[in-house]
């Protein structure tokens, strides 16, 4: 195997999912904001003006690329904390109204948690199943839904299986009862076309570092009248709604990291996807009792995610880190938990199954040489290790 | 996150395999926590001449099964009992607290081994005895 990595000049970056890295375009973007253009935009002076126009400047490309208005973007500190506002602003806000919240199994631990902590505070909460390929169906949410429901929450593409969830058709479901829709499009921003207009999303959480911007900023887009309270309490910022100076670095890091995220998709999506089915094809063809994880086709352009009999995620992990390949998986041996992946539990997988999950996640810079080189040291890694299983059977000892 | 000594026992497990026809088998964990070791021994007159083992987990777990076959090797059995998962994690130089049920486990292993060497041997095992 040391062979293999002596040939290699770059380690290969294949968790895009996890966090991306800021683009040159970006930081160039960014760094007036630091010493020169430091104004804090609450002042009244010129200084102060200059950072308010370049914060609503950032505002503005936010809103372009969602189709939203300026006014209805406002910036946080990232996508936990747009997820957190959404989820309890809105529970808040409606407390008279009802108590019942419907969200999936699948959602990331910022919507889930948040679920959570308002079940504590005598909220309901409906979490809807999936099926096999972890998709949810509109129906469930049609027979869930009841006149005391606040909230439907249910995200645009799944961060680990990367599934494509049919929000439109959940979002004109909860309209058709009087209730708003939150997404959690943070895996789907620079991914899959979004408009908050043609698919109903009253509330949509993203965050900055997924597509080339900097980490420590996301964003929450609100339609207008919706009824939510803040979550942060302090000074009159982001319209009286989300207090705290702004993060004015950060949030022109978004706006220009959004901008060129959307405006790429056409040549990079289909990029994306030919490695991505190149590499499930691979692995499938070469490496016997593997399936791949979440939908065929309805899946994110740069994700892949497979599971393995008979061998551990985070084993799996390190031999690929040995051969320069950084990757992720949904095995508990990587958390502190003993539990493996939620996502792959809902979808059905039995949990042997589940610890032995892969996930690679594309990006731009990654190429048809690097799938090549994935393709090329995968089977010998899970092989080494079903060697080394006592679950294994014969032919693989 | 992990020591030299676990990436090394990881990479390069001493050990791996399977003893045919061995004295002594002990299997422990459970797949749907994600680990599960096989421990089997080669025992001769009182003391074990090889060790081997099979495990499905995360490096830590392969590394303290590596590492505990290492230690027993060589050992009578009442030595091979004394040693503690605290030994194989010192061996290793350390786990992160979250792995240290590995190094139990490996512990749990061996002991396994020897009460299934002693049970077919008609041996009493240290607290009937």
């Amino acid at each position: 195997m040391n062979a293999a990595i002596r040939g290699r000049s770059r380690p290969i970056y294949m968790d895009h999912a996890a966090t991306t890295p800021v683009r040159p375009e970006v930081v160039e973007a960014m760094l007036p904001c630091f010493s020169e253009r430091y104004g804090n935009p609450s002042s009244v002076y010129a200084l102060a003006r200059e950072a308010q126009v370049t914060l609503e400047k950032a505002r503005g490309q936010v809103a372009d690329a969602l189709g939203a208005a300026t006014e209805e973007i406002y910036f946080t500190s990232g996508g936990t904390e747009a997820d957190n506002w959404a989820i309890k602003g809105v529970a808040a806000a409606n407390r008279k109204k009802g108590d019942h919240i419907i969200t999936s199994s699948i959602e990331h631990h910022a919507v889930l948690h948040s679920c959570e902590t308002l079940e504590k505070q005598g909220y309901r909460v409906t979490y809807l199943p999936v099926d096999e390929f972890g998709r949810v169906d509109p129906a469930s949410v049609e027979e869930a839904i009841t006149d005391q429901t606040i909230l439907v929450s249910v995200m645009a593409a799944n961060n680990e299986i990367g599934t494509i969830q049919p929000i439109k058709k959940i979002a004109e479901i909860a309209h058709d009862h009087g209730v708003p829709f939150h997404t959690d499009a943070v895996q789907a921003i620079g991914a899959i076309p979004i408009d908050v207009n043609e698919m109903g999303i009253d509330l949509l959480s993203l965050s900055a570092h997924k597509f080339g911007g900097p980490k420590g900023t996301g964003a929450l887009y609100i339609r207008r009248k919706t009824r939510i309270a803040a979550l942060m309490d302090g000074g009159a910022q982001e319209r009286g709604k989300r207090a705290g100076t702004e993060n004015v670095p950060g949030a022109v890091g978004l706006g220009k990291a959004i901008e060129l995220a959307v405006a790429e998709m056409p040549e990079k999506v289909p990029r994306l996807a030919a490695m991505r089915d190149r590499l499930i094809r691979g692995i499938l063809d070469s490496i016997p009792e593997t399936r791949l994880n979440g939908h065929p086709t309805e899946r994110l352009p740069n994700n892949v995610n497979v599971a393995f009999r008979y061998v551990e995620g985070e084993s799996i992990l390190l031999m690929l880190d040995a051969l320069g390949i950084a990757a992720s998986t949904g095995s508990a041996c990587t958390s502190a938990s003993l539990d493996p992946s939620h996502v792959l539990i809902a979808c059905g997988l039995p949990a042997e199954h589940a610890h032995g999950s892969l996930r690679l996640t594309l990006g731009s810079q990654n190429t048809d040489d690097d799938v090549d080189y994935v393709l090329s040291v995968l089977p010998r890694v899970i092989e080494r290790l079903r060697k080394m299983s006592p679950l294994s059977p014969e032919q693989y000892t | 996150m992990y020591s030299e000594r676990v990436m090394d026992h990881f990479m390069n497990p001493r050990n791996m395999g399977e003893i045919p026809d061995a004295d002594g088998v002990g299997e422990v964990g459970n797949p749907a926590c994600g680990d599960i070791m096989r421990i089997t021994l080669r025992i001769e007159e009182n003391r074990i001449v090889d060790a081997k083992f099979k495990t499905f987990g995360c490096a830590a777990a392969i590394a303290s099964s590596s590492m505990a076959t290492e230690l027993i090797k060589g050992k009578t059995i009442e030595e091979a009992l004394a040693v503690t998962n605290r030994a194989v994690a010192e061996a290793l130089e350390g786990l992160p607290p979250q792995k240290l049920h590995c190094s139990v486990l490996a512990e749990e292993g061996i002991q396994k081994a020897i009460e299934d060497y002693r049970a077919r041997h008609g041996t009493p095992t240290a607290n009937e005895g």
